[in-house]
């Protein structure tokens, strides 16, 4: 008789739980539809949940290159109707998140942007400062090939890259992709599996328990690879989502997706343990979610959050992921950059399958 | 010919916490039998089929299958048997043929899901899925999967409970050819017409004990011997055999 192969026996299994995931309407909706539903829909709206107000102050140059280069940015949307004194009030209340007034100097520089933020909107103020860094920067930077620069302003932090709100989303989403897959996918499985007693017939043939959960956690990775594949591209190539170093990136978020993915997933194996039958799996699996989903910095920065609402946030894994994950795309951060992530990540991993060990029931 | 036992089973204990689920049940079955454990619901067949097939933990006794104990060779063991449980599923979403090359995979034997659902007749089932199959044909495929590794013993768990008498009928030859082609089953069933029929040796379990091991014909002979007669008179046919001559011996799907 030929030897047993347990490796054989895995790829079986990862193939039969492919096959089934792929077939399954609720896993491709959540890993695949919703999250580019959620990116088509935002990416669409420019963000309107970025999108800054600011005055234009009435002694400002609107004739001039700046004034024009402002205009054209669709995050900053220019208030002119206003009077200087309802522009004041308004700027007080948060109505307007800046105002601006670009003088038109006699000597170098050219132009000088004055910006009057406001602590009513520090949120959007943070949004315009980097918008404007980041304009200035391009602009600057044309101006030199010539003479001098064009314009300055204040602040002197340049970021070198446009931040996009799809920059933002894309990795919220991706880890929603995976939050989701990771959690219901796994817990549905596992619970209806056992209760099917599909896994007590497998243990009727020589397979060993771990090929059983290697075999759906291959599965299941690869279904989420092949799902943040096309959700990077299609943010790449449909709404300019920036990959700093190209396929590396690329590279390093699917292994970021990885790691969170199997975090996740021990969240499933507790709740397939802990859960009586499959109408309890869907409850169980939001209280997991919901809150990562809403608090992690899925679709705006945590740093929006009141104090005490941040400090929750910063316990969640997925708030470390989607940091880990924003460092990577955006910054061209690699692994070896995200460690402080990872950390934290690693130490989820150790609470949650200590947990999974107790919970999980295989008959 | 001198019968050899396959399955030998010495004093099976099996408790449940403080609940005796098999008390001390000892028989052995016969190398190409059909081998059938008759018994009242909670009486320990299902129980005692189950630490037969190493898939539950004994609390004491010796049960050898094939010559292996089932303490140290459970491997070995799954390898030689095939397993049907009672009101088993199989992986959602999956097709006939699908499934028989996951348990090809999980087995580690080379076989074509035609060739097995040759063996059932389902050949023209290999694309649908499991969940739409009949109460027929699901026990039919149930039994395909316990063939695929060529099993020297395999055990069905009520394989005819629910099924229609044209289905029973048709699945008694299926066990029947299996039996032929030189494979010792082990039958549960509820059903003694079936038991009557289709088995070589029967033993009766209740109460976690074997109240009586035997040939059904011996058991019956015995019974007439003692004097028991049926109420009523024994006719030359019965109910059933009215139903399947109105209605055809033609299995049909469905």
């Amino acid at each position: 008789m030929t030897k047993y192969s347990n490796t054989r026996a895995t790829l079986a299994i990862a193939v039969a739980s492919f096959r089934s995931i792929i077939r399954s309407p609720s896993a491709v909706v959540f890993s695949l539809a919703f999250p580019l539903i959620f990116i088509v829909v935002f990416a669409n709206i420019g963000g309107s949940g970025v999108t800054v107000d600011v005055g234009v102050a009435k002694t400002c140059d609107t004739v001039g290159p700046v004034y024009q280069v402002l205009k054209n940015i669709k995050v900053i949307h220019l208030i002119t109707k206003e009077s200087s004194k309802e522009m004041a009030s308004n700027l007080s209340k948060g109505n307007i998140d800046a105002v601006i007034n670009i003088q038109k100097n006699n000597g170098q520089p050219p132009y000088t942007l004055n910006v009057q933020y406001t602590d009513a909107s520090q949120q959007k103020g943070g949004v315009l400062k980097s918008v404007l860094n980041s304009v200035f920067y391009q602009l600057n930077s044309r101006g030199n090939t010539t003479v001098q620069p064009v314009a300055n302003i204040q602040e002197t932090t340049v970021k070198g890259r446009e931040y996009k709100y799809i920059d933002f989303i894309l990795p919220g989403m991706l880890g929603f992709s995976l939050l989701s897959s990771g959690v219901f996918g796994t817990a549905f499985v596992f619970l209806s599996l056992r209760l099917t007693l599909v896994i007590k017939r497998f243990f009727a043939t020589p397979v060993k328990r771990y090929s059983i959960v290697l075999g759906e956690a291959i599965a299941r990775l690869v279904f989420s690879w092949i799902g943040a594949l096309f959700i990077i591209l299609v943010g790449h190539y449909f709404f300019g989502f920036t990959l700093v170093h190209g396929i590396t990136t690329v590279a390093n978020m699917l292994v970021l997706s990885a790691i969170g993915l199997i975090i996740f997933m021990g969240f499933g194996f507790i709740i397939s343990g802990v859960a009586k039958n499959e109408s309890t799996v869907p409850p169980l699996s939001n209280i997991i979610t919901m809150p990562q989903f809403l608090l992690s910095g899925t679709f705006f920065a945590t740093t929006a959050f009141p104090q005490w609402l941040q400090s929750l946030s910063n316990i969640l894994p997925l708030t470390y992921l989607n940091k880990a994950m924003r460092e990577v795309a955006f910054e061209g951060a690699g692994l070896g950059d995200v460690t402080h992530e990872l950390l934290i990540l690693g130490i989820w991993f150790i609470i949650i399958y200590a947990v999974a060990v107790k919970t999980f029931k295989w008959e | 010919m001198v019968k050899q036992p396959i399955i030998t089973v010495k004093n099976l204990v099996k408790n449940y916490g403080d609940f005796a689920a098999v008390k001390g049940i000892s028989f052995e079955v016969y190398e190409g039998e059909i081998f059938g454990l008759l018994g009242p619901n909670g009486a320990g067949k299902t129980t005692t089929l189950e630490v037969i097939e190493t898939l539950r933990d004994k609390t004491s006794g010796e049960v050898t299958v094939d010559g292996l104990s089932i303490d140290k060779d459970a491997d070995k063991i799954k390898q030689r048997i095939g397993v049907q449980l009672q009101a088993a599923g199989y992986y959602p979403n999956l097709n006939l043929s699908e499934l028989i090359k996951l348990f090809c995979g999980l087995y580690g034997i080379d076989k074509t899901p035609t060739e097995m659902l040759e063996k059932v007749a389902l050949t023209d089932k290999a694309k649908a899925k499991y969940k739409d199959l009949s109460g027929g044909q699901k026990q039919r495929f149930s039994i395909a999967t316990t063939l695929i590794n060529n099993p020297k013993i395999i055990f069905l768990d009520e394989p005819t409970t629910g099924l229609d008498p044209q289905a029973r009928r048709n699945l008694w030859d299926l066990i029947r050819e299996i039996r032929d082609s030189g494979t010792t089953v082990v039958i549960t069933t509820h059903y003694m017409d079936e038991a009557e029929e289709l088995c070589d040796r029967v033993a009766f379990v209740d109460g976690g004990h074997i109240v009586g091991i035997d040939t059904p014909n011996h058991f019956i002979d015995e019974l007439v011997a003692s004097g028991f007669e049926r109420k009523k008179e024994v006719k030359l046919a019965n109910l059933e055999d009215v139903f399947i001559n109105l209605t055809g011996k033609e299995w049909r799907e469905g």
